[in-house]
């Protein structure tokens, strides 16, 4: 019995290897030709700032970034450094691509999980309140706000945050992940904080409206549905029907689109890095692709996909493991009292 | 064990109605329970027959408060002699009025089965009894754990029964409690509602299963399109149609398989498009001018009641 659960865990593990690894090739594919098909040419991005600059340099740097191979060998040379661990090195930065994400990722993970939660929580009790209060005017009021903010583009909320409270009220910083002027060395964790905040709240804004919708929508159903009324003919108040019922059902779904919104929050990242100026890998990677920077902007991307399935992954697992429904193999109830 | 002579629960002149939304914009008011009366006496089973869309679920809602948002309600409800307005059905409801649901969507498919029979009461007193009460109804202790949709057809109506059974409601409303049982446990399920009722409690048994209800219960109503038709004791459906007051209860009695098998010709009016007059009138086989008009009133006739101007 353990030794079949063994293979069977062993079974589920491999699965999903073998796809992240798909993933991975595909992704970096697409990337790859985009990035060649690109108009821009990274020796021009590069000498630019340098003055004059002749014909017979700009060859000299284009060989020795290797950028007069055919693209399927430049692919397959990317290809098998990546295979033996190495990145490459930025154009842009002149920095092993690894550091360069590892210091980013950094002030990114900071932001968006602090966005993360901060939507989540909020999506899910707004959501609450709405569901509970469904056709009363509180329902409506907020249904409209989350409305309104589901169709507002990232960067905008962004650029309106910016004006109000950085510029108008002074309350904020302009940007950045830190003040400037100061060595990053002695930058304390609440300058840090202080800098985090309007990004992350112009990130939270954009997924908490969805988060909340979604969850109205459930809570609805599970409010209509037979187990809640039988619930009232047993004489449960509303409150009593929210801890008994209603929670448990609608947790389930939040959860797993919770984590399954990681992919929106990297785009909106990218957005909200470039408003703010924040130094992650969403300003990075736009830099990146401004500059036709392969090495940067492929490790990114790869990065990235992969920060994405390990949330889509978790939310799978999570629902395995909470949901009674999932995993079961054999339903062993007939066995039992029939 | 009567303690007065008011009945326990005593339904007059019900009418429900659903408001709905006609195509684009009309909106009308559909009359699905009309004139409905009944009367249910502590120590007594009282069994509600009829077809499919009959309203006899809608009763059981009705006496409970839980109609939807777009359901209005008149008539009169007494219980134990109070109107049973909002507020006091929501005092009643659980407490003293209890309802076993027909089908296990009424079940949370989230929470452990033994955990809803018990309800919201954690006391070990609780637990000891769905213990008892599960033990009875054939369901074993591994069985609690389950969730519902472990749960076999049968399984899950008896989980839904033992959450009336455990409390001390004064009057269950079972809304076709059998169906998916095996024989043996519908007649042991049943026995539970007999007992109850022989203690003193009142019990409503929604069935379709006529032979089930003529062995257990004491007076039998049958519900024809949302209206009662008849109320009669059972031995008046076991002596046979001479017994019988109306024409309808006469043709559910000729259309058993244990007696002639014959069904009668047409069928049930829908809500939306009832005749006027007699409901039964288009298939009724005395049907005279009389009888189209306006509904007969239920009137008393050898000790029940039947809505017919004809009966005798």
């Amino acid at each position: 019995m353990k030794g079949k659960r063994l293979i069977n865990i062993s079974k589920v593990i491999g699965k999903y290897l073998f796809r992240v690894m798909t993933l991975l090739l595909a992704t970096s594919i697409v990337a790859f030709v985009l990035v060649s098909l690109s108009p821009i040419d990274p020796v021009q991005q590069y000498v630019m700032g340098a003055g004059a600059v002749s014909m017979e340099q700009r060859e000299t740097i284009s060989e020795y970034w290797g950028l007069n191979a055919p693209p399927t060998e430049r692919y397959l040379n990317w290809l098998s450094a990546i295979l033996r661990g190495d990145m490459g090195v930025s154009l842009l930065y002149r920095q092993p691509v690894a550091r360069i994400i590892s210091e980013r990722f950094i002030n990114t993970f900071a932001l968006m999980m602090t966005s993360w939660i901060l939507s989540g929580i909020i999506g899910f009790v707004l959501g609450c309140v709405m569901g509970i209060c469904q056709g009363k005017w509180v329902d409506s009021i907020i249904k409209r706000i989350c409305l309104v903010l589901c169709s507002v583009p990232t960067f905008w909320l962004g650029l309106v945050f910016l004006l109000i409270f950085s510029v108008w009220l002074g309350w904020f910083p302009i940007g950045f992940s830190s003040p400037i002027g100061i060595a990053d060395t002695d930058v304390s964790i609440w300058q840090r904080l202080y800098h985090l905040v309007l990004p992350a709240l112009t990130l939270s804004f954009i997924s908490f409206a969805n988060v909340a919708l979604h969850t109205r929508q459930k809570l609805i159903d599970v409010l209509e549905s037979d187990y809640v009324l039988f619930a009232r003919a047993r004489g449960n108040d509303t409150w009593t029907i929210m801890k008994r019922h209603g929670f448990r059902n609608i947790l389930l779904p939040a959860i797993t689109l919770q984590f399954a919104s990681f992919a929106e929050l990297f785009g909106g990242s990218v957005l909200a890095e470039n408003v703010f100026s924040y130094p992650g890998l969403g300003s990075a990677v736009s830099a990146a692709g401004l500059n036709s920077d392969v090495p940067l902007l492929l490790g990114i991307t790869l990065f990235s996909t992969l920060f994405v399935f390990l949330g889509n992954f978790i939310a799978n697992i999570i629902y395995g493991v909470v949901d009674p429904r999932i995993g079961e193999e054999r339903p062993h109830g007939q066995a039992i009292g029939d | 064990m009567c303690h007065s002579n008011l009945p326990l629960l005593e339904v007059d002149n019900l009418s429900v109605s659903f408001r709905m939304y006609d195509r684009a914009f009309g909106q009308r008011d559909l009359k699905v329970i009309q004139d409905l009366a009944i009367t249910v006496n502590s120590g007594e089973i009282l069994a509600v027959v009829g077809s499919s869309g009959s309203g006899k679920s809608l009763l059981a809602h009705a006496v409970l408060g839980l109609l939807p948002q777009n359901a209005t309600v008149s008539g009169r409800m007494f219980y134990k002699g109070k109107p049973l307005d909002e507020q006091n059905q929501r005092k009643l409801r659980g407490s003293e009025i209890a309802l076993i649901p027909q089908s296990v969507t009424y079940l949370d498919p989230l929470m452990q089965v033994g955990k809803q029979a018990r309800g919201t009461d954690k006391s070990p007193e609780r637990m000891r009894r769905q213990r008892k009460v599960f033990q009875r109804l054939n369901l074993t202790r591994q069985a609690e754990k389950l969730y519902p949709f472990q749960l076999s057809g049968g399984m899950a109506r008896r989980v839904l029964f033992s959450t009336a059974i455990i409390t001390d409601a004064e009057l269950v409303i079972a809304d076709e409690p059998t169906p998916g049982m095996h024989l043996d446990q519908a007649l042991e399920a049943l026995s539970i509602l007999r007992e109850l009722a022989d203690i003193g409690k009142g019990i409503i048994l929604i069935t379709h299963d006529i032979d089930l209800a003529l062995q257990f219960a004491d007076k039998i109503a049958v519900f024809y399109a949302g209206t009662t038709v008849e109320e009669s004791p059972v031995a008046d459906f076991i002596k046979g149609p001479g017994a019988l007051r109306h024409p309808y209860t006469k043709a559910l009695w000729h259309a058993l398989p244990q007696n002639d098998f014959i069904p009668i010709d047409g069928f049930q009016p829908y809500a939306g498009n009832l005749p006027d007059g007699c409901l039964f009138a288009p298939r009724c086989p005395l049907k005279t001018p009389e009888c189209e008009a306006g509904n007969p009133h239920m009137r008393k006739l050898r000790g029940g009641k039947v809505r017919c101007v004809h009966a005798t």
